[in-house]
């Protein structure tokens, strides 16, 4: 019954490095989902632990996306969204610890449906969040940019790793 | 199978070579005129663990999300619990449901929703060949609709020690899965 293995890396990117941004250019549309698990930590220890780290696809910079979020801060939980804005939220991180943020991107190969992404993030130092995201465009991903609200740079040592996930 | 894949900004590692604990079992895509019932059976008890990967939307008009019934091995008998933290966009909140006929998934875009919208989620039953333990699932899921939407973490129980067999996915509200909706059972080898 089992069709074969798959949850396959397809590139791992380890900053040699500071960078603001990384990009996934020329993926492929082999796969059904793709699942992107970012451990960053940026350059400047002072940057706000709400620093949330950002998707945007193929290059579209116009308002097509947006998410709706929620988190727990060791004292209460709330809940937010942002809506037609240039890229969508999939976590946050701080210049104090590697954070881990994990985003799962379903059917992103597909041209009839919108792209919904979930996406869970371990801020240690300050949050523990959940994000689903929307980007209002039914073309196939093929690049992926990574990049932060406020536009800090990504210590050397982050890694980006990027698997594929075939159904049967 | 391997895709050309550029990258910048950054020096390359990592292996190329393909996992062999995670395999896909049967995936499930909705075609036109919608389907009311999604069953996936004669799952081997060769894994460790399973994972759904749902992405889906329902014909519920009433509202612009809806959420899904899921069964082990047909048991319709009040065997189940949910315990689910939501965030609607303003507030997080949590509600439970207790002694019920299904464990319930969240969440899925509904016949009100952004037209081409669909929602996600990501559902992990532990050990579910296991015949000593209760199953025990946990869910990621949600909805956006560029200025409404909701974000599920659902746990989830089976009181049952059958190892688990067939699964069957319901709407909750709604009445079929609109076309395109997909549902892929994977299995994760321990």
């Amino acid at each position: 019954m089992a069709a074969g293995s798959t949850y396959t890396p397809i590139a791992t990117n380890t900053l040699g490095s500071a960078a603001s941004t990384v990009t996934f250019s020329s993926i492929a549309g082999t796969y059904t989902d793709l699942v992107l698990i970012s451990n960053t930590k940026f350059t400047t220890p002072s940057i706000p632990t709400g620093n949330a780290l950002w998707l945007q696809f193929n290059g579209d910079t116009a308002t097509n996306y947006s998410d709706t979020y929620m988190y727990g801060d060791g004292t209460s939980a709330a809940s937010g969204r942002v809506g037609s804005t240039t890229t969508f939220f999939v976590g946050n991180s701080d210049g104090t610890n590697f954070n881990i943020t994990k985003t799962n991107i379903f059917n992103y190969a597909n041209t009839t449906t919108y792209k919904t992404a979930l996406s869970r993030s371990d801020t240690p130092a300050a949050y523990a969040v959940s994000y689903v995201s929307l980007w209002r465009s039914t073309a196939a991903i093929t690049s992926i940019l990574i990049g932060n609200s406020t536009g800090s740079t990504f210590t050397a040592g982050s890694t980006f790793t990027l698997y594929g996930i075939a159904s049967a | 199978m391997t895709p050309m894949l550029g990258i910048m900004a950054s020096s390359i590692s990592g292996s190329k070579a393909v996992t062999s604990s995670y395999e896909s079992i049967a995936t499930t895509t909705v075609g036109s005129g919608g389907t009311s019932t999604i069953t996936f059976s004669s799952i081997p008890a060769t894994f460790k663990h399973l994972q759904i990967r749902i992405l889906a939307r329902s014909n519920y008009a009433v509202q612009l999300q809806d959420y899904l019934k899921l069964r082990y091995n047909s048991d319709s008998g009040a065997n189940y619990a949910v315990h689910n933290l939501l965030g609607d966009g303003t507030s997080a909140t949590s509600f439970d449901s207790t002694s019920t006929t299904s464990n319930w998934i969240q969440r899925i875009s509904a016949a009100g929703a952004t037209a081409s919208a669909f929602g996600g989620a990501v559902v992990d039953i532990l050990d579910y060949a296991n015949t000593n333990k209760y199953k025990t699932m946990r869910n990621l899921g949600g909805v956006d609709n560029n200025g409404s939407g909701r974000i599920y973490l659902t746990s989830g129980l089976w009181q049952s020690t059958s190892a688990i067999t067939s699964i069957t996915i319901t709407p909750g509200d709604g009445t079929s899965f609109d076309q395109y909706s997909s549902f892929a059972l994977y299995g994760i080898k321990g």
